[in-house]
């Protein structure tokens, strides 16, 4: 489960993510049970082929991928790992997010991935993918995703 | 019980599946990058929504259903949407507006369905609630921001809220297969959900300095699966390829 990645941010394992929730092996089959992250996110039906593949490669065929959607996934699920690569890549993890009201919602500080700086705004609440907020660093310029906080 | 469920799962299914079309319909033409990438991002949403549900009404019927032909292979007299997904995007405006009404309306109808005796309803709606707020923060602000920008643009919004005002009833009428879930702890009795709306349309539109529409008289129909002309030209476009080419896949 290591080896096969979110088709979207490759330097993330599915394990990662945190959308695996279970993995059963009996006499006859392995079941594995995984959880979207978003709902009409395109990389689920990736994460699915990818794990066969990859398990077909250690001969084992009898795989069940099935979709759990309770609980739901929440960013809080993301390993320390995951989210130590997503900065390396270019991608702020998500912050805890201390107010999570529908309406004005205090703001709070989402560090720029590049050179750390405080001094950043968001440029738009919806990005490349459906997991991602677009934000610009007022020190060094640079322009980069955050992966918004979800719970 | 079994129908009244699966009518019922139409109605949640058949509503984010038709708005997410109308929306996607924005895919490159939105008035500017972020917003495109916004409507097409939200539309997604709904897309992933209706897919949960169509799984699941797939199972209950069985056979060769599946939620590929419950989206494809229904016609529009067999849509239980919400009148208001179906209406033509118009301007930005007018796209706003109609998400401003269905995004308040699912955020408060989901937080109490996320309670639900039926574990996939539930499940669904929890799931749902989460990208919810994204969407009615998105709505909220955009309704705010044209409301109390330029004279041209206050006078545009309110004439979308005016004009779409009349289909916001619709979606709060419950057919007797509803009632008979909500008493079961299924559904949601949406008589509660009204003033929890109203509450949420009015504080907004207040702070954009926009009036809240004054008409009484309420179009209704979709959950008879009555629905206005537009529903047929958009199922047209987006059965197209299932219906020329039968269970083609990519």
């Amino acid at each position: 489960m290591e080896k096969v990645p979110d088709p979207e941010i490759p330097v993330l394992s599915i394990l990662d993510l945190g959308v695996v929730r279970s993995v059963n092996v009996n006499d006859e089959e392995i079941l594995i049970e995984i959880t979207s992250t978003y709902s009409g996110c395109p990389a689920t039906d990736v994460f699915i082929a990818d794990i066969k593949l990859e398990l077909e490669k250690h001969n084992l065929t009898n795989v069940k991928v099935q979709m759990k959607y309770s609980p739901a996934w929440t960013t809080d699920w993301i390993t320390d790992k995951g989210r130590v690569k997503l900065k390396e890549f270019g991608i702020a993890p998500p912050v805890n997010e201390p107010d999570k009201s529908i309406l004005f919602a205090k703001s709070f500080v989402v560090p720029c991935p590049k050179c750390d700086s405080d001094e950043t705004h968001l440029v738009s609440q919806f990005g490349s993918t459906a997991c991602k907020a677009l934000y610009q660093c007022d020190s060094c310029q640079e322009p980069y995703d955050y992966f918004k906080c979800l719970r | 019980m079994k129908n009244e469920l699966i009518n019922y799962c139409l109605r949640l299914g058949d509503s984010s599946l038709i708005l997410g079309q109308r929306l996607a319909e924005w895919c490159s033409k939105g008035p500017m990058l972020e917003e495109d990438i916004a409507l097409t991002n939200i539309s997604l949403d709904f897309f992933g929504q209706s897919r949960m549900l169509y799984s699941y009404i797939a199972e209950l019927k069985g056979g060769d259903e599946t939620e590929d032909t419950v989206a494809f292979r229904r016609n529009e007299r067999e849509f239980y949407n919400i009148l208001l997904a179906e209406r033509p995007n118009g301007h930005f405006g007018d796209t706003i507006v109609r998400s401003f009404f269905v995004d308040a309306f699912n955020f408060h109808h989901y937080s109490k369905l996320k309670e639900s005796k039926d574990s996939v309803i539930a499940a669904f709606a929890e799931k749902s609630l989460k990208e919810v707020v994204y969407h009615l923060r998105h709505s909220s602000e955009w309704v705010i921001r044209l409301g109390d920008g330029t004279e041209e643009s206050k006078l545009k919004v309110q004439t979308s809220l005016n004009e779409l005002w009349s289909y916001t009833g619709d979606m709060f009428d419950m057919n007797d297969g509803d009632h008979l879930l909500t008493s079961e702890g299924i559904a949601i009795d949406l008589e509660e959900i009204k003033p929890l709306w109203n509450a949420t349309i009015e504080s907004v539109l207040k702070r954009g300095k926009l009036d809240l529409p004054e008409s009484k008289y309420m179009q209704k129909g979709s959950r008879k699966a009555m629905h206005s002309e537009y529903l047929g030209h958009l199922l047209c476009e987006m059965q197209f390829i299932q219906r020329a080419y039968p269970n083609s896949q990519w």
